[in-house]
């Protein structure tokens, strides 16, 4: 998933003297108030951070009060998802006129119904509704699955993602990753490697040992029969 | 309604199986289109269909459903700037006033609202919580089982569309918290709009996102029944306690509410009178009252424990730190009640631990003892066990520190040490010790602890602590045979020795046991079963000490000083009307080697009043 991004940042945490027994407690306490808001000096939202004391000791900083500054060198997790840039999330919501996603659990996407290729036709299944792609019988999207959509544009603000659907490398993941490989598409595999891209490899590979058993089993046979 | 003719939604009314969904929803596309071009007749008749108000006919009704779902698929067109009176139109919408289709309609129209555009999560959010309330033309029939199921239908789909917004958009409790408690009602508000707003937060806090958003609730519950407390004078609940120690008037309230026969002395009822009718004192009633209530369904879910977390750390932070807290700490008392092995147990603990700890200013340590000696006191579902291992611990304490002191008595600089001594060893004995005496191995335990040695330290606490509590310690220490003082202390009575006031400070601490019988009634109906009475003690020991004389000295009615010391109250008289809220019995039902004064000394009442005596 593009989007995410790891960057050093060398920080410096005021704080208060009132703390000045528990350092680290209000160093993690400062920097935990940053998670899940776009900042922009890193220009990305916080996602989780890395921080190591550079200093054993912290300067004084003049003022009112006597705070001071601890230096720290982090590593900070980014996302930062850009126009054009290919992400990935699990549709929450289904309805004619749009698709809701949840991305990495904390941003809200929409991809309204201009933005879904044609291919897709609203179907509903069972009282639940469903994106079926007209061209590949395989290629559905409904609530629970994971897609990959390209970003329009981010609400930084509330995080919240505007997202489309139309270019061809988009879509459901597993559909998408199963094209990729080219691997056989059995209707036992399908079944069972809805979801988990891992599940079709480990398919292949019985299918290529079954395939490699027979072989073996023909050269003994053969074996056998020519003395 | 203004509905032309022309107008492709007229045409649902005549013939409803010609448009589909589909068909609608790219009609409202349209009209939403338009007005951008400047074209707004479609768009002002659909906002039209909205202002509808009043009773409506069932076509009318299907009518507005139709726009809201048509709006609901259309949401993501419906733009900030060009859409602003569609939008107010629909924020204004009060699902009160429709029936439960429209219900429906508008609250899915305002989740696909949200989740179609981060932009709108904040107003969706706020009309939600603007529904918490009904409108004011709904108050009457609120109470009527009409009203009542209409509250429940509004109130379920409020708190449904809120958990479905959770879900659509994570980070939707973030806001929804800050909200919430900025539209809090203020004290000054209605009682009833407070107490609903109330209800739905605890609502929030049982709900599926309670997790996230339940401890601000709880918090901030909290910090409002502090601002109401804070609220109640003072002296509307002392208005006549002038020579009457707490033992005293508590024995009269519950005469009072035994047998009124109109000879009681006047002041036992001007108590909780003069609280009646105090709309302050009301709302903190019921708000405690349904915090109650709600702690008692988080027991029944298996919650408590969480529950209590959020309260001891509040309680720690606002009403620990508030100044004389009246009412508001019965939430502790009452949560602890529900649980004595678990929350009972950490509330003491955790109030020990603030006590012995160097690293809390003197003032939050004295207060924190103060709480502890009166919880241990009056929490009947405190055990006796812990009440001996909590005093060990205090004990344990005070011995350590009079080890290290080398000085004399000095009130101002061993104050957490007096208040340790009073508040804590005596005054919870004066409650505790009979249940304790009659048990060998904890009466046992009792005379193993060096309470002797503190008590009879250099730095005398038997003289700087409050005269009343010290009083009746040694009386209650000698009948129970666990030593005697060799010095006589005649206090004469003293409401109060200039080293206790010393000792207690500005805030008066050395006079402040919080939780002192509840004086609103409905709370007190939650807390009454729970509740060491003075009366349930002091009549225990009545029956024991039969041969001491049972001095009957009524001495002078209450009531003549009572109204005697009503004149002259002003305010800055109030610091001392406080320290009326726990003064020394000037009767002795039970004799002793105290001098039992029929009055106080006329010098030494706080009153401005003429001499009446």
């Amino acid at each position: 998933m593009e989007g995410l991004k790891v960057s050093d940042a060398n920080l410096m945490v005021c704080v208060h003297p009132s703390m000045s027994r528990r350092v680290s407690h209000a160093v993690l306490h400062q920097l935990s108030s940053l998670l899940f808001k776009f900042n922009e000096s890193f220009d990305g939202v916080v996602l989780a951070y890395d921080v190591g004391f550079v200093d054993e000791a912290a300067k004084i900083l003049p003022g009112i009060l006597p705070y001071f500054g601890v230096k720290l060198k982090a590593k900070m997790l980014l996302f930062s998802p850009k126009p054009n840039m290919l992400i990935e999330g699990k549709v929450v919501k289904l309805t004619q006129e749009s698709l809701h996603v949840i991305v990495l659990g904390f941003a809200s996407a929409i991809i309204t119904r201009e933005d879904i290729r044609e291919e897709f036709a609203y179907k509903t299944k069972n009282g639940n509704g469903v994106y079926c792609s007209e061209n590949q019988k395989h290629h559905t999207l409904k609530v629970g699955t994971m897609i990959r959509f390209m970003v329009k544009s981010m609400d930084e603000e509330i995080l919240h993602i505007y997202g489309t659907l139309l270019k061809d490398n988009t879509g459901s993941i597993s559909w998408l990753d199963n094209e990729s490989t080219g691997g056989p598409i059995t209707d036992r595999s399908k079944k069972r490697s809805s979801e988990n891209h891992g599940m079709t490899e480990q398919q292949a590979i019985k299918d290529i040992r079954h395939a490699d058993d027979q072989l073996k089993k023909a050269k003994k046979r053969r074996t056998v029969e020519q003395p | 309604m203004g509905m032309d003719i022309d107008d492709p939604n007229a045409g649902y009314q005549e013939m409803d199986e010609v448009f589909t969904d589909n068909e609608l929803v790219h009609m409202v596309r349209n009209a939403l289109k338009s007005i951008v071009l400047g074209d707004g007749k479609s768009y002002h008749e659909l906002i039209g269909v909205m202002h509808q108000k009043g009773p409506m006919s069932p076509d009318e009704v299907a009518m507005l459903v139709t726009c809201l779902k048509a709006l609901s698929g259309a949401a993501s067109s419906i733009d900030l700037t060009h859409h602003q009176f569609l939008l107010s139109t629909i924020f204004s919408m009060n699902l009160w006033n429709y029936v439960p289709e429209v219900m429906d309609a508008l609250v899915d129209l305002i989740v696909s609202l949200a989740a179609s555009n981060g932009k709108y999560v904040d107003p969706c959010l706020s009309m939600l919580i603007k529904n918490f309330s009904p409108p004011y033309s709904f108050a009457r029939i609120l109470k009527q089982p009409r009203g009542l199921s209409i509250k429940e239908q509004v109130l379920s789909r409020v708190h449904y569309a809120i958990e479905s917004i959770s879900r659509l958009v994570p980070l939707a409790p973030m806001i929804l918290l800050t909200l919430v408690v900025q539209r809090m009602p203020r004290q000054n508000d209605n009682e009833d709009v407070l107490l609903m707003y109330v209800e739905n937060m605890f609502r929030l806090e049982r709900g599926s996102i309670g997790q996230l958003v339940g401890s601000t609730m709880l918090v901030a519950v909290v910090d409002r029944m502090i601002d109401l407390d804070l609220d109640i004078a003072w002296e509307d609940i002392l208005q006549d306690d002038a020579g009457k120690g707490i033992f005293q008037m508590e024995l009269d309230e519950i005469d009072d509410e035994i047998e009124y026969d109109g000879n009681e002395p006047l002041g036992a009822h001007l108590n909780r009178k003069g609280l009646i009718g105090n709309a302050v004192a009301e709302k903190l009633d019921s708000l405690l009252s349904i915090t109650f209530e709600h702690l008692e369904s988080c027991k029944a879910q298996g919650r408590l424990n969480e529950v209590f977390e959020t309260l001891l750390n509040s309680f720690r932070s606002t009403v620990l730190t508030a100044y004389k807290s009246k009412f508001a700490q019965f939430v502790m008392f009452y949560a602890c009640a529900l649980d004595p092995e678990d929350c009972g147990v950490r509330f003491a603990r955790t109030l020990v631990d603030i006590f012995t700890c160097n690293d809390y200013p003197p003032i939050t340590r004295m207060s924190a003892v103060a709480y502890l000696a009166s919880y241990l006191a009056r929490g009947k579902f405190v055990s006796t066990n812990f009440v001996v291992a909590i005093l060990r611990r205090l004990i344990d304490w005070c011995m350590d520190y009079c080890e290290t002191q080398n000085g004399d008595i000095n009130p101002e600089l061993h104050c957490p040490f007096y208040s340790g001594c009073q508040q804590a060893i005596m005054y919870v004995l004066c409650f505790r010790m009979r249940s304790l005496v009659h048990v060998p191995w904890l009466k046992s335990q009792l005379s193993l602890m060096p309470l002797e040695s503190i008590l009879k330290h250099r730095l005398d606490p038997l003289r700087v602590c409050l005269p009343s509590v010290v009083e009746e310690f040694l009386r209650q220490a000698k009948a129970a045979h666990l030593f005697t003082v060799s010095k006589t202390f005649v206090f004469n009575s003293l409401l109060e020795s200039e080293p206790s006031r010393t000792f207690g400070g500005l805030e008066r601490l050395d006079m402040f046991f919080p939780f002192d019988p509840c004086l609103l009634k409905k709370s007190d109906r939650y807390v009454h079963p729970n509740y060491i009475f003075w009366s349930m003690v002091q009549t225990s020991f009545e029956d024991e000490e039969e041969s001491d004389g049972d001095d009957e000295g009524e001495g002078t009615p209450d009531g003549a000083m009572s109204t005697g010391d009503q004149d002259g109250f002003d305010i800055d008289e109030f610091d001392s009307a406080l320290n009326e809220m726990s003064i020394t019995p000037k009767n002795y039902k039970w004799g002793g080697d105290m001098q039992p004064l029929a009055r106080m000394p006329s010098k030494l009442r706080p009153s401005t009043s003429p001499q009446s005596l």
